[in-house]
């Protein structure tokens, strides 16, 4: 069983239209800068990567973005609604339907103590699917579409690999087919050659499902393969945006420059 | 038990003294106007362990009038340790009738039972409740579940009900399965057997259930709708062991298993005792009863 479009009947839009305008966006804790005056757009199908050294706000970002913290300042616009203006029912609700959350560690984005199974059908379940029957077959389908043998349905996540619950959270989020996923370092905790095989199916559903994605990175060479546009981050500021190989073939701010040379290992 | 003394000298009336009483029935009547709701209340110590159901004994205190007939069950039966002492506790310290007829009595304190005989408008069923949180079992974080039932979200439910047929090919849960009340509020309806669940809907009685040491306080009004959650291909059923009551012969009451003998001797009786009593008493007699 596949999943279609019209599982989940999305508006028609306008690619031309951001889906997402993010406007001045600032986060403090306390007299410290999470993150300051952060302003960008992404559109339909679009990858945006933020980098920056450890401290400078990528997550905070994030958090805030996604709605799992509240913004101090600015305007975020998701598909023409102003997401912090919105009811905090309708803007969870948005959480587990149009939007998903890949966490760096899977611990923090699974039930560790419900099957892979159940894992992948809470969303369905959370909106509203009933038919047991079902559910089961599209959280099979999902497993074998991030290459975990359906064998393994009714097993609980603390009995797999890193590299396996990094690929059963992620299918845990697109089973509902959202629209736009933020993603906090995915292949953070992982060995390289896991860290490979997870960016490959990474691109993969990116491109069959056309999402758009926000993903935070440590590793240059992540968004070299996923990412359209990357953003560049020092001290909770955005110090440079652009197309990515324009951003790390010819790094115009001084702080970018360092990073993608191999003086400064981020 | 600690021994109360004639209520006259040494307690207020039902023990509690009356600002503790307009405190639980504040929340009671916040119960009954939000059914389903739990309702925070601030706990008394009681003279008797946490087991034993402090949280009904203490809505019972909150409720009864000098007027009442009390009956008390634990699984069904008047005559255990838990049942004879709570009504023992309130003959002392309210000094009101008690019966073991459910038609007879107007207040009913239950432990795991709702009784075989249909309750009628005016009584009261109140329930002792152990955990009243049906999310507890996949999120433990008490913020989250209180912003759950706030938000709607009980998605989680249908997970827990999910993963007992991956595991058992059927829904296994058969004690405190959770209903969903007039559309709204998910609610566990402590450990009865799922039974029973057919009966707190559309109930004449009040029910209201107390959990003492979780302090919280939850009610269904009269003729409220309680749904039993389900998967349209797993629909709920209820379930009791496939045989007729061994003293009485009813076919559709809930049975207990009672051991016979040492030589693996058994039989099947009504778990609720007055029910069964009440059937024999009008001459019905089962597989291994006498004529009464
Ligand atoms: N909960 C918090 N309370 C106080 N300060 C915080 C909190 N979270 C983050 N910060 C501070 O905000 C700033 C940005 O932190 P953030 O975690 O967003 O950075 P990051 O770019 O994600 O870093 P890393 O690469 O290490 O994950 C840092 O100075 C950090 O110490
Ligand atoms: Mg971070
Ligand atoms: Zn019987």
């Amino acid at each position: 069983m596949t999943l279609h479009s019209t599982d989940f009947p999305q508006k028609m839009r306008d690619p031309d239209q951001p889906l997402l305008t993010v406007e001045n966006l600032t986060k403090r804790y306390g007299a410290r800068i999470g993150c300051a005056d952060v302003s960008f757009d992404l559109y339909p199908g679009e990858v945006l990567g933020i980098v920056g050294e450890s401290g400078s706000g990528k997550s905070t970002l994030l958090s805030c973005l996604a709605g799992h913290q509240r913004a101090d300042l600015g305007r975020i616009a998701y598909d023409g609604r102003d997401v912090l203006a919105m009811s905090e029912t309708d803007r969870r609700r948005l959480g587990r339907t149009d939007w998903a959350y890949v966490h760096q560690n899977p611990r923090d984005g699974l039930r560790m103590g419900v099957s892979a199974g159940g894992n992948v059908g809470e969303r369905l379940m959370a909106v509203g699917a009933r038919h047991y029957g079902q559910i089961r077959g599209k959280a099979v389908d999902w497993l074998g579409r991030v290459e975990i043998a359906a064998d393994r349905v009714d097993d609980r996540p603390s009995s797999f690999s890193g590299g396996m619950q990094q690929r059963l959270q992620i299918a845990r989020n697109l089973v509902t087919s959202p629209r736009l996923v933020f993603m906090d370092e995915p292949t953070g905790g992982l060995d390289v050659s896991v860290q490979a095989r997870l960016l490959d199916l990474l691109r993969g559903l990116v491109r069959d499902m056309g999402l758009s994605v926000i993903i935070v990175t440590h590793d240059l060479a992540v968004v070299r393969l996923l990412a359209h546009r990357l953003m560049v981050m020092k001290s909770g500021r955005v110090v440079e945006q652009g197309l990515t190989d324009q951003v790390l073939d010819d790094p115009q701010h001084a702080y970018t420059q360092l990073l993608v040379s191999s003086v400064l290992q981020v | 038990m600690l021994d109360a003394g004639s209520h006259a000298d040494a307690y207020n009336f039902a023990y509690l003294d009356e600002q503790t009483k307009r405190m639980i029935r504040r929340a009671i009547l916040k119960g009954i106007a939000v059914p389903g709701y739990q309702v925070p209340f601030a706990s008394r110590e009681m003279p008797m362990p946490y087991g034993w159901g402090t949280g009904g004994v203490q809505v019972t205190a909150a409720c009864l009038v000098p007027e009442d007939r009390l009956k008390v069950i634990d699984q069904g039966a008047d005559d255990t340790t838990n049942a004879v002492s709570i009504r023992r506790f309130f003959q002392r310290t309210a000094g009101v009738a008690v019966t073991e007829s459910t038609p007879e009595a107007t207040l009913i304190q239950t432990r795991h039972r709702i009784p075989e005989t249909p309750m009628t408008e005016g009584q009261i069923l109140v329930y002792q409740v152990p955990i009243p949180e049906p999310l507890r079992f996949l999120e433990p974080r008490e913020t989250e579940t209180r912003k759950m039932h706030e938000l709607e979200e009980y998605g989680l439910m249908h997970v827990k009900l999910y993963e007992d047929i991956a595991r058992h090919g059927q829904i296994a849960t058969s004690y405190a399965y959770p209903v969903k009340v007039e559309g709204r509020y998910v609610m566990d309806p402590s450990p009865i057997p799922k039974f029973d669940n057919p009966k707190l809907s559309g109930n004449p009685a009040i029910q209201l259930f107390g959990a003492g040491r979780e302090q919280r306080i939850y009610a269904l009004p009269p003729w409220t709708e309680a749904v039993s959650l389900d998967f349209d291909d797993h629909p709920f059923e209820t379930s009791k062991a496939p045989h007729d009551c061994d003293l009485c012969g009813a076919r559709a009451s809930y049975l207990d298993e009672v051991i016979t003998d040492d030589q693996g001797g058994r039989m099947f009786v009504c778990s609720d005792t007055d029910f069964c009593a009440g059937r024999r008493a009008e001459g019905h007699v089962g597989r291994l009863g006498e004529a009464a």
